[in-house]
């Protein structure tokens, strides 16, 4: 703060003085780019941790359920197209790539590599959700929503229970796409802020913030996948 | 924990400090998660008897470790994210651990 020199210029105000020396981005109340850099990542991880907590809410539910009722399961999860989930496993896991590429190419200062790997993971993002919305569309065709339209009826006996399975396949995978939407939706401003040059090897965090939710997100369906795809009927149940 | 605080501010007196992960590690960890997906698929194939679900779940579970050592970078953050980190998981297992503990053991139920 005391070495400021201003090479005796018409005097400055005060908060023109902080502006010329202080990065535009750093809020007041931190020290400095590296504090504000750690303060924003632990947040991110606090509430990430909620998040750990919401999903894993729904899944305690699964797991009691399931193994209540292990043959519903089953039978719920081969009425999936089991080759559209591993698809877009492969597909969320490109786009976690080029978002990890994009905190990378943003800490090296490079702005249209970071530009590029938010577009690509913008893009298969979207990729992910138009998969979603054909499954969606078949399973509603199939009358596979739960509720007044749910009619799947080729194993009556179970119809209830799939019918419950069902209610966890939309709950989840629903919860997980609403959190993609909003994640494209984040990247939409983090290509236009990028595509401003605001990020540098200085200031990088808001991406690197960026990646910790579109990862986070990966790491659910990462889950999602076996869970509600991939049930070996239970033979043993 | 003084010592950590001092040495956290030091790293961090100007810009942050950053730790740009080799190329190709990002690659090696897609492949990774990539093999796993597949792996996750052709073990599903098998009929494994009670082994299907905990492998499914041990693959899940080393590609979300994956994913969050290297491309969540928690392998190079703080102590304190580290100790953030495996809070949430601690909670977690104690939310599916307490909730397993009463709803599978109700010998009521005909399982």
């Amino acid at each position: 703060m005391s070495d400021i020199t201003l090479g005796g210029n018409t005097p400055l105000p005060d908060v023109e003085e902080h502006h010329e020396h202080h990065h535009p981005f750093l809020q007041h109340h931190f020290e400095d780019l590296g504090q504000q850099h750690e303060a924003s990542t632990l947040g991110m991880w606090m509430f990430l941790s909620t998040e750990i907590l919401f999903f894993g809410g729904i899944l305690a539910a699964y797991w009691v359920y399931r193994v209540l009722y292990p043959e519903a399961w089953a039978i719920g999860a081969a009425q999936q197209i089991w080759w559209l989930g591993a698809i877009n496993t492969i597909v969320l896991i490109i786009s976690s790539l080029t978002m990890a590429l994009a905190v990378r190419n943003a800490q090296l200062g490079r702005r249209m590599g970071t530009v590029y790997m938010l577009i690509a993971t913008l893009f298969f993002g979207s990729v992910f959700l138009g998969v979603k919305a054909y499954e969606y569309t078949k399973h509603w065709q199939e009358g596979l929503f739960p509720g007044a339209s749910f009619h799947w009826m080729e194993k009556p006996d179970q119809a209830p229970h799939v019918q419950l399975f069902m209610t966890f396949y939309w709950c989840l995978t629903g919860m997980h796409a609403l959190h993609m939407v909003i994640g494209a939706g984040l990247l939409l401003w983090f290509i236009w802020r990028a595509w401003k040059g605001h990020f540098g090897p200085e200031y990088y965090g808001p991406v690197e913030i960026m990646g910790l939710y579109w990862h986070f997100v990966d790491i659910v369906w990462i889950f999602l996948f076996p869970f509600l795809y991939l049930i070996h009927e239970a033979h043993h149940g | 924990m003084a010592d950590v605080t001092t040495t956290d501010l030091d790293h961090s007196q100007h810009a942050p400090h950053v730790h740009v992960t080799p190329m190709w590690i990002y690659l090696a960890v897609f492949f990774a998660l990539a093999v796993g997906t597949v792996l996750t698929v052709a073990a599903s194939r098998y009929d494994l008897g009670m082994w299907n679900t905990p492998i499914a779940l041990f693959i899940a579970t080393v590609k979300a470790v994956l994913v969050i050592l290297y491309f969540m970078h928690v392998i190079h953050s703080t102590r304190l994210t580290w100790v953030v980190v495996i809070a949430s998981f601690l909670w977690l297992g104690v939310l599916f651990v307490l909730t397993f503990a009463d709803y599978l053991t109700r010998a009521w139920n005909i399982y």
